[in-house]
């Protein structure tokens, strides 16, 4: 089967199981939305997804091959790319860097600067900011670098955690339209998590709501939102 | 003020010595944070293996790139044979935070006894490649000789190779986000495990070229490389640990401020003098005296 | 009040067994012979230092690879006070535990400050740079060395009664003496400190716990174990010599400690029983395989170095976790 399917996932953290009998699936091209409240077991999933923690049982696989006790850089090179929360860039590097970072180890050198002038399209301030050091970058644009990065490793299903997370709501809205945009555009399929229930169903195809590591609804994001017992309980709002 | 100049010419000479085993230690410790303590054997089988060269060849120019294969090539043995294993099973427990240190310690002593085996405890003694009488200008000779301008001419060179390397090449690139961020560099889809490895590889290069400096005016044993550990471990951090600008300036600060104590005050006082600098530039600016903006844990 | 219970009875039973430990050794001592009695005496001067290693490492956390450096100067400073103020052999003793933990008082004062891979460069700097200054001094002796002479075993305990006898009965009471002082500091709220400051430094300042005084306090104390067992050194040789305490002193007696599982006071006989024995079995292993003087010179060191390496790598955790794991099976 074709897409991310995900069945009867565990996944332990120390002694807490943090995902526990997780199964759903995103078909090709869809976008995702996670949501759950902090502590929901969102990242944890995602770190599973892209190789950086190991799971407990189940299986998770991406296009019929199962992609778990992967290393995550190997599945950035198959097109399963991570961008995890806030921090992904390194602040001691320059914007520059950060963005080439993503196609070190691509061998097709004219792609990747391709795929480098289409994220700078996209964030038109990264460009601005080239050879700056990351460090000096607001909450909003490292999180345009490190899609800009994603982006070019040209990947086919993108992981983000939380992109909204301590930014601005204008930031946030501009964040949002670029990632449906770029779904919109390359056809990828796209798993979101988020806290920013209302902004990230806006947006998704279906909607996956998890709390204490466990399914509590999933279906067309629209759905979800018109729910008023789900609005009422996870949404919050 | 001419006694002054010269003692600071030998000082930058013994400095430049002090900065590549800085280097090595920084190398290390920014792609593991673990200060290589074998990195004293390490250097002295490469250099036992240049004087091998040597003595069946009679070409320093021969052996000084042997060496320098010979220890980049234990480095990466080193890191794929053992670090690799560590660094997967240390976790949890009252040995782990050290176990890293222990197992280098371990390694410095396993190498140490093998280059024993090997050679025995007798000191040796390089024939030197250029001359050690100080340049003379008109009737006027200085302590400064031909092999101390061999010694700062290459630190020069290897440190200028370096930083062309880590500034500007995709591998360099590699290096430093793997350093800075190993998981993001993961997520950016880099082999952070290669990348260590090749850490250690040039950490190990770097070693041996300061053991086959250090060695044509010195005597070579199997320990007498450790207190050129030491020194460089204090370049380190007066440098700051992170830095590798921070070990080459670390390096000089220590050998000149060990050139102008030996000369004007006493030469017993070279190893209590770096002690009480390491203690006080620890205490007084822990961070190192080259901006390191990282803060020091683990 | 169970635990009041427990904790009381713990006691009574060490303060059983150790006269009866003792006993015993002193009973087996009569038993073998001079070679084991003189190891005997070296198990003993071991246990001492690696139980100062356990309560550096295994209890707050420290890490010190320059303790036999400390010993050197517990070793020194006992045979000046005799050579200079003629102090009885008893006295001695405590001089080196007063000027180690002195001495290790000021560094820990610098080293409770620093972390990790500093501590472990600055007390390595230590073992590798401060015995050899012992040549730069004429009154500490040079290359030559100070003779320390504990004296002739007392009329009283017979005319057979050896010198290596000696040497083992007083490092052996003073290693009895040594673990049971360390039992019980480790059960007073110094140890509870040590541990807390152990696992979570952070949690444990929040607790109301002093760091830095109690990092210091830990280093203080684990250096005048290592003064002693330094002088307890000396005295098996007779000397105090630079080259009595080379940078491998030091590096053996952590080997020791994480053989004895660093947190696991019992467990230091075990390391200093495989550090004695090493040399024993390196020597019979030359013998048999007749290898050259190279070879056989380098194989203590050889084997100490494997040892410690496969104890890291196949217990990174700690020797205790297996221990867990096979009592857990067994259940």
């Amino acid at each position: 089967m074709s897409g991310l399917v995900i069945s009867e996932l565990n996944i332990s953290h120390g002694a807490i199981r943090a995902v526990n009998d997780l199964s759903f699936t995103v078909k090709p091209g869809e976008l995702a939305a996670v949501i759950g409240s902090n502590g929901a077991g969102k990242t944890t999933l995602l770190r599973t997804l892209s190789g950086l923690k190991s799971a407990h049982s189940g299986s998770v696989e991406w296009n019929g091959q199962s992609i778990l006790r992967k290393k995550p850089e190997d599945l950035v090179r198959s097109g399963i790319v991570h961008v995890s929360d806030g921090k992904s860039v390194i602040p001691e590097l320059t914007v520059k860097e950060n963005l080439a970072l993503g196609g070190i180890w691509r061998k097709d050198k004219k792609d990747v600067a391709l795929a480098t002038a289409e994220a700078i399209e996209l964030f038109p301030r990264l460009g601005e900011r080239m050879q700056q050091s990351a460090d000096t970058l607001s909450g909003g644009e490292r999180q345009m670098l490190a899609i800009g990065r994603a982006l070019i490793a040209r990947p086919k299903l993108l992981l983000l955690d939380e992109p909204s997370l301590g930014l601005a709501p204008l930031v946030i809205d501009q964040i949002f339209q670029a990632i449906k945009a770029l779904r919109d555009r390359h056809n990828l399929t796209v798993v979101l998590v988020e806290q920013n229930a209302m902004g990230a169903l806006r947006i998704a195809d279906i909607g996956i709501i998890i709390n204490l590591g466990k399914l509590v609804a999933s279906g067309p994001a629209h759905e979800l939102i018109d729910n008023p017992s789900l609005r009422a309980a996870y949404l919050g709002y | 003020m001419e006694r002054l100049f010269n003692t600071i010419l030998i000082g930058v000479s013994g400095g430049s010595i002090y900065s590549l085993m800085a280097l090595a230690l920084v190398l290390v410790w920014r792609s593991t944070r673990v200060v290589n303590f074998a990195q004293a054997g390490q250097a002295i089988l490469s250099t036992y293996i240049g004087y091998e060269v040597i003595t069946h060849t009679d070409n320093y120019w021969l052996a000084f790139p042997i060496a320098l294969v010979a220890g980049a090539l234990t480095g990466a043995l080193i890191d794929i044979l053992m670090v690799r294993t560590l660094m997967k099973r240390a976790h949890s427990g009252p040995v782990a935070g050290i176990a890293p240190v222990i197992a280098t310690l371990g390694l410095l002593g396993l190498i140490r006894a093998i280059v024993g085996m090997i050679w025995g405890g007798d000191l040796r003694q390089f024939k030197l490649p250029v001359s050690n009488h100080g340049f003379t200008f008109g009737h006027n000779t200085i302590p400064f000789a031909p092999i101390n301008l061999l010694i700062v001419v290459t630190t020069v060179v290897v440190m200028l190779i370096f930083s062309v390397i880590f500034q500007r090449t995709n591998l360099g690139l590699s290096l430093r986000a793997s350093a800075y961020q190993p998981e993001i560099a993961r997520l950016a889809g880099i082999r952070v495990d290669l990348t260590r490895t090749i850490g250690w590889a040039f950490a190990g290069a770097a070693g041996a070229v300061a053991g086959m400096l250090v060695t044509p005016t010195n005597y070579l044993s199997p320990n007498s490389l450790d207190l050129l550990l030491v020194s460089g471990f204090v370049a380190a951090v007066i440098g700051g640990l992170e830095s590798l600008v921070g070990a080459a300036v670390g390096g000089l600060i220590l050998g000149i401020s060990l050139a102008l104590v030996l000369e004007y005050i006493s030469s017993s006082l070279a190893f209590p003098v770096a002690f009480v600098v390491l203690i006080a530039v620890l205490l007084v600016k822990p961070s190192g005296l080259i901006g390191a903006k990282r803060t020091r844990h683990a | 009040m169970r635990n009041f219970l427990g904790h009381s009875s713990r006691r009574l039973k060490a303060a059983i067994a150790f006269p009866l430990i003792g006993l015993a050794l002193f009973l087996l001592s009569n038993r073998v012979d001079e070679l084991r009695v003189y190891q005997g005496a070296n198990v003993a001067v071991f246990v001492v230092a690696i139980i100062s290693i356990i309560l550096l490492t295994g209890y707050s956390g420290q890490i010190s690879l320059g303790h036999g450096a400390l010993m050197a100067v517990g070793a020194y400073a006992a045979v000046l006070s005799q050579i200079y103020w003629h102090l009885p052999v008893i006295l001695t003793f405590f001089v080196a535990v007063l000027a180690a933990a002195g001495f290790g008082a000021i560094l820990g004062s610098a080293a409770g400050r620093l972390t990790g891979p500093y501590l472990a460069g600055t007390t390595l700097a230590l073992a590798v740079g401060l015995p050899s200054l012992a040549n730069q001094f004429g009154f500490l002796g040079g290359e030559q060395g100070l003779n320390y002479d504990v004296g002739l075993p007392p009329a009283w305990l017979g005319a057979d009664f050896t010198q290596y006898k000696w040497f083992f009965w007083i490092s052996g009471l003073a290693a009895l003496i040594i673990t049971w002082l360390s039992f019980n500091l480790l059960g007073s709220h110094y140890g509870r400190n040590w541990r807390a400051l152990r696992s979570n430094p952070t949690a444990a300042a929040l607790m109301g716990i002093h760091v830095g005084r109690s990092k210091v306090l830990a280093f203080t104390v684990s250096s005048g174990l290592a003064g002693l067992a330094g002088a307890l050194l000396a005295m098996t040789i007779s000397l105090v010599t630079p080259s009595a305490f080379p940078t491998s002193l030091s590096f053996s007696i952590v080997t020791g400690a994480v053989l004895a599982g660093v947190t696991l006071l019992t467990g230091s006989i075990v390391g200093a029983v495989v550090l004695v024995a090493i040399p024993e079995i390196t020597g019979a292993l030359a013998t048999h395989l007749g290898g050259s003087e190279k070879v056989t010179s380098n194989l203590p060191g050889l084997l100490t170095s494997v040892l410690l390496i496969v104890a890291v790598l196949l217990f990174p955790n700690g020797p205790q976790a297996i221990m867990k794991r096979t009592r857990k099976s067994s259940q």
